[in-house]
């Protein structure tokens, strides 16, 4: 056999190998260490946690398997139940923060002088760290020093201790949490209404659709992006609550603040004892309500992106 | 435009609006407007009862001067500064390359890469708490700053990746291929043609990072534990235990502890507004 000259000539063959795939290796490299760094921290956890939560370990000793003991004993702790509970109170009432985030941008859509720095000033309660929040939000509740009784007295009612009270405090938090989310979703709606059509609201106009019938049937259609990225942000921030009830209460009074995510960090790494297994089955829990929402938002965002490909 | 322009109104709905404004925002801003009062006023207003009255005397540089002089607060903050500019550099950094490899290139598994990477950003904390802190110590990181920086990068990789990978995909894919005709490599078009390209992403991202990352709490709870490595917000509630019931200088604690952020939010609005809203408009 003798070497003749290919009739098709060679893809210049004296390039190496890598330049042969490189359509194929530039992204694996371009990818390698953000995919090494997400998955030794985050993606690799997650199973951790998984099996850790099948053993009684604290985190120094031997780790005894018990397989679902921490689970059955979840069952019959009250104050998981507890945890459950306010955690369902936080979801519902964080969403608050969506109409109300709405109503003060349409408060705020305004041209007229000095509107910019209103707006400015609305917002940045959100960029303060929960733990500031959380401060500013118990000296606010201050039974004595507080400015609330300090209101309330103005307007002749009685004073209220709202986080030592059992019944109040969970709502006192939230009522906290609002306020920084709420200026979230202000800022979305914000930008939202910068873009809506002016000339659907004209042709509205003419229909004579006005006020409520305007907002409902003209301009929220055109905010679903915004409604839909302020559902995720506050629904992964009501889930996430942690900071301003360890700030606030410590979950107390009487563990009356408790949620899965505080609870959790209780059991796992405080005074409480250091019960991983117990706490990772609590992590566990939790992981998986929230799922339930990661997977309803990765549908919608897989839905955009096949509408996105042509 | 919605709602109606106010210039369109009566001259009374028009005079209201301007009353009403101040007074919506001092009644939303009313209990930081509480705390920025507390510190300027003396202790004895505490034990006088004089909560929200007139300052008997304004003691401003005191009570700052005490935060910054007498305590660790300047400690925690430079720690604060140590954890937070890696942490922006770094998953910037990583994430441009995520976002390029995964915004131009068509390959299998590409969108399920980018998946992860999203589920990954949404997960709770606590799911990898247990972990994450074995592995800091096992690794010799606990209770030190680098520890919590490259835990924040990798975390930060995951938002940084959606947010680098929609911009990408929203430039003009033709400058790619011009540059692939004319035979630049796709090191140098990602070095020369598309990170110039990716400044306004670039920026938005970092300050957002930044904010994300000073305003961290559960991290730091978790991966530190002393003055050496924690943070501004873990060490804030040392700051208060040392000044227990002294109202005037834990407000004033805390003021310190949010200026930065605030600074930041406040010089680059335009760039952290673009970036937050991300996604708001179609």
């Amino acid at each position: 056999m003798s070497v003749t000259a290919p009739a098709v000539p060679h893809a210049p063959s004296e390039r190496g190998w890598f330049q042969r795939n490189r359509m194929t290796l530039t992204p694996l490299l371009f990818l390698l260490p953000g995919v090494l760094f997400f998955a030794v921290y985050v993606v690799i956890p997650i199973f951790q946690s998984f099996q850790i939560s099948l053993y009684e370990w604290d985190g120094l000793g031997e780790a005894t398997y018990i397989g679902l003991g921490n689970y059955q004993e979840l069952m019959t702790d009250r104050a998981f139940e507890v945890s459950i509970w306010n955690n369902v109170k936080w979801l519902v009432l964080y969403l608050l923060a969506i109409p109300a985030g709405l109503f003060i941008a349409l408060f705020l859509n305004q041209t007229v002088v000095g509107i910019r720095l209103y707006k400015s000033l609305f917002f940045f309660p959100f960029v303060l760290s929960q733990v500031v929040v959380g401060l500013v939000f118990s000296w606010f509740y201050l039974p004595r020093e507080g400015i609330l009784n300090g209101v309330l007295a103005f307007f002749g009612l009685e004073p209220v201790n709202v986080l030592g009270d059992p019944t109040l405090a969970t709502y006192g938090i939230i009522a906290a949490g609002l306020w920084p989310q709420t200026a979230y979703c202000m800022i979305l709606y914000l930008t939202g209404l910068n873009a809506v059509d002016p000339e659907q609201i004209e042709a509205g106009r003419l229909d004579g659709a006005k006020g409520i019938r305007m907002l409902w049937y003209v301009v929220l259609p055109q905010l679903k992006p915004a409604t839909f990225i302020a559902f995720v942000v506050t629904i992964i921030g009501a889930l996430r609550s942690f900071d301003l009830i360890s700030i606030m209460t410590n979950g107390g009074p009487f563990g009356s603040t408790r949620v899965l995510s505080f609870y959790m960090f209780e059991k796992a790494l405080s005074e409480y004892g250091f019960r991983m297994g117990y706490g990772a089955a609590i992590a566990v829990v939790l992981f998986l309500i929230m799922l339930i929402f990661i997977g309803y938002f990765l549908w919608q965002m897989w839905q955009d992106e096949k509408e996105a490909r042509r | 435009m919605f709602p109606t322009p106010i210039q369109k109104r009566p001259v009374a709905a028009q005079a209201l609006y301007q009353g009403l404004l101040p007074i919506a925002l001092i009644m939303w801003l009313l209990p930081l407007i509480a705390v920025a009062l507390f510190s300027i006023r003396p202790f004895s207003d505490f034990g006088a009862g004089n909560y929200w009255g007139w300052p008997s005397s304004f003691e401003m540089f005191h009570n700052y001067g005490q935060v910054f002089f007498n305590s660790d607060m300047p400690r925690y903050l430079w720690n604060s500064v140590l954890i937070t500019v890696p942490t922006v550099v770094g998953a910037v950094a990583l994430s441009c390359m995520t976002g390029f490899a995964l915004g131009i290139y068509r390959f299998r598994g590409n969108l399920l890469i980018f998946f992860m990477f999203i589920a990954g950003n949404f997960v709770p904390f606590q799911i990898l708490m247990v972990p994450v802190r074995d592995f800091t110590v096992s690794a010799g990181l606990y209770d030190t700053k680098l520890g919590l920086v490259l835990f924040h990068i990798a975390f930060q990789t995951g938002f940084c990746t959606l947010f680098m990978r929609n911009f990408i995909r929203a430039l003009p894919y033709e400058l790619i291929e011009a540059a692939r005709v004319e035979g630049v490599s796709e090191w140098r078009i990602f070095w020369y043609v598309v990170l110039p390209l990716m400044r306004p992403a670039t920026a938005a991202l970092s300050v957002l990072i930044f904010t994300f990352i000073w305003n961290d709490y559960f991290w730091a709870l978790v991966l530190t534990q002393g003055p050496n490595a924690q943070p501004v917000t873990a060490g804030i509630t040392s700051f208060n235990s040392q000044f227990v019931a002294q109202y005037h200088l834990m407000s004033a604690g805390s003021i310190v502890a949010a200026i930065p952020p605030v600074a930041m939010f406040f010089l680059m609005q335009r760039h952290f507004i673009a970036g937050l809203t991300l996604g708001a408009v179609k």
